[in-house]
């Protein structure tokens, strides 16, 4: 070690001066974003899955579910790429809760904690980060979507809309998972509990079959399921097969239920995760 | 006024099973500008005497403040006067050296271009510029210890945490480490520095503290600590382990004390005021029973025996073993 002369009591701030949430939480977006490129097996296997599931249920599935009444497997393969955009960006939960709780884990939640920064900037710099890969997932899907047979038939500014949707909700069930991953003791678990609820979740609703073919009791679930909410929308705005619209709010006006669930969902788990971020004993 | 004042703090941990209490009414002043040893067994609660001070935990009883700012009602304040590196090293993984310096400058306030300065210098202070663009996942243990206390130094904070920084560093390392930490001081920094190396304490501390289950049991320099379990001590390292037992024997003949016995080192260590005398007389008697000496001779109480003395329990002599493990 050099004895380099450092001029004492440098700050650039006054003690105790706001901190800018903005900043903070710019800094820590770039963190995330930094280490994508340098994991690039994590991004591999982050877009792998989606196509899988989008081949798989066209091609497998796809001669066998029929959709409003139509057995043609082109109408289903339409249909579904709504119900695999809403799906993959609730699975979006596992990136942050991952994240958060390997940060956790590896004692960076408490060094971002002893500094003097926004309380939300440690949350947020994780969200937005994956928010942006979900994005790029998100035009990987529509890519293979159209490789499959799908296509937005709709004006431009509706299926933008539905794009803004698709991330709307991502950024939702982010903040769904920052609560997880803050929550559990490992990775690991985060991995597990933060998506082992999604399976049902997802099932259970229009993303993959017409739910007019499930069973009476399970419709109404299905019908007012958030992910169904986001699917149809989607579908609606992108100008695709729906299926059979159910006779009610949910069926009659998807979006603005959509945006219902999704304020709920940002308002109550940002509030959750940020309280959850403050007390957060690590160790 | 104290640049650290620790009041009466209590801490319990509860769980399911059982309530563990980590702090007992602990109480520490720290005068602006010096430094305070905070010794301890494993397990005596001087990390989380660390997170209540860095804000990091709330305690159950008790007031801690920092340059006279309470660390539960005023945690923004004391986070933008403090610097910490805690106990394991806590640095982005999938950042480089750099990138990490720079997020810590960047979210403690400095400017972009200031910040990568501060980043250049410390990288170069704690000897990280060939590593600096090598992402932190393959650093070896002692490189992530530098990084993170170059982590704590970044803003310049006027008051400084490092809990056990020197642990798992080699010893050119830690001799550097203290050349940087005597410099802060110099400058007016406040330290609280835990650690398990009682020579360490020695040559940084202005005070010791030492504590055990949560509460000081002996505060003061290290020489009045040292002054304050006796005088001389006689140490004696046999030839053979089995004659261990014979030569405490004849020890305790001549010596009123408790004698600390290290089997592994075949060592044997007891106080004595009788000077020179007794240890002819110890010498005659052991070589009348038959032991083999390979070392004998007075010396003066070292912060280990303070230590042993006030604890009752061995410090940790991990210092072969962590020193191989963080030679980097
Ligand atoms: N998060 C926690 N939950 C439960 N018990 C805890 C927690 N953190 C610490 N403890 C307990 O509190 C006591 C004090 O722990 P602490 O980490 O402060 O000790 P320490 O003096 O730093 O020990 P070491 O020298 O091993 O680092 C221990 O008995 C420990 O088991
Ligand atoms: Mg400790």
């Amino acid at each position: 070690m050099t004895a380099t002369t450092t001029p004492p009591q440098v700050r650039a701030e006054t003690p105790g001066a706001k901190p800018s949430a903005v900043a903070n939480g710019l800094v820590l977006v770039w963190r995330n974003l930094k280490r994508l490129p340098r994991q690039p097996d994590m991004v591999v296997y982050g877009t792998i899955q989606p196509i899988m599931f989008v081949v798989l249920f066209a091609y497998v599935f796809g001669g066998s579910i029929s959709v409003g009444g139509s057995n043609d497997p082109r109408v289903y393969r339409e249909f579904l790429m709504g119900g695999i955009f809403a799906e993959t960006m609730a699975f979006a939960v596992a990136s942050s809760s991952v994240g958060l709780a390997d940060d956790m884990k590896k004692g960076l939640v408490d060094r971002f904690r002893s500094l003097p920064i926004a309380r939300s900037a440690v949350i947020t710099g994780r969200v937005v980060g994956d928010l942006v890969f979900n994005a790029f997932v998100l035009v990987v899907l529509m890519l293979c979507g159209l490789v499959v047979g799908w296509r937005i038939r709709s004006t431009v500014a509706e299926a933008a809309l539905a794009v803004f949707i698709l991330l709307l909700f991502t950024f939702a069930m982010l903040w769904v998972g920052a609560l997880i991953g803050l929550s559990v003791k490992s990775a690991e678990v985060a991995a597990s509990a933060g998506l082992i609820w999604l399976f049902p979740l997802t099932f259970i609703s229009n993303a993959f079959v017409d739910p007019s073919y499930m069973p009476g009791w399970l419709q109404p679930v299905a019908e007012w399921n958030p992910i169904s909410a986001v699917a149809l929308s989607v579908r609606d705005l992108f100008g695709n097969p729906v299926g059979n619209r159910p006779d009610s709010f949910a069926g009659d006006h998807p979006v603005a239920l959509t945006f219902i669930y999704l304020a709920a969902i940002i308002v109550l788990f940002s509030w959750l995760a940020v309280r959850k971020y403050q007390k957060a004993v690590t160790r | 006024m104290a640049a650290v004042e620790v009041a009466g703090l209590t801490k319990v941990f509860r769980s399911r099973k059982e309530s563990v209490r980590a702090l007992d009414g602990l109480d520490l002043a720290i005068p602006e500008g010096t430094v305070l040893g905070l010794l301890g067994p494993n397990g005596s609660g001087k990390t989380t005497t660390v997170r209540i001070l860095a804000t990091l935990l709330d305690a159950d009883e008790g007031s801690a403040r920092v340059l006279g700012h309470n660390v539960a009602r005023e945690p923004d304040i004391v986070r933008s006067l403090i610097g910490l590196s805690g106990q394991f090293s806590a640095v982005d993984e999938n950042l480089t050296g750099r990138e990490n310096l720079w997020m810590f400058g960047r979210l403690y306030g400095l400017p972009s271009a200031q910040a990568r300065d501060r980043a250049a210098e410390l990288l170069e202070v704690f000897d990280l510029s060939e590593a600096a663009e090598r992402t932190t996942k393959d650093y070896s243990g002692g490189m992530k210890r530098r990084l993170d206390l170059a982590g704590a130094l970044v803003a310049q904070p006027r008051v400084l945490f490092l809990d056990e920084p020197t642990t798992g560093l080699d010893p050119k390392s830690r001799i550097e480490l203290w050349e940087v930490i005597r410099r802060r001081v110099r400058e007016g920094v406040t330290l609280l520095l835990t650690t398990q190396y009682l020579e360490e304490a020695d040559i940084l501390a202005d005070n010791i503290a030492v504590i055990d289950q949560g509460r000081v049991i002996a505060e003061g320099t290290a020489d009045s600590l040292k002054a304050s379990v006796g005088g001389e001590r006689i140490e004696v390292v046999v030839h053979e382990a089995d004659q261990v037992g014979v030569a405490a024997s004849v020890l305790r003949r001549h010596c009123e004390d408790d004698v600390g016995i290290e089997e592994r080192h075949r060592r044997l260590t007891v106080a004595s005021s009788g000077g020179a005398s007794v240890l002819v007389s110890i010498i005659r008697d052991l070589d009348a029973e038959g032991v083999g000496i390979d070392d004998i001779g007075l010396r003066r109480p070292t912060l280990d025996d303070v230590f042993l003395t006030l604890t009752g329990h061995a410090a940790e002599r991990a210092e072969a073993t962590d020193t191989r493990r963080g030679a980097a």
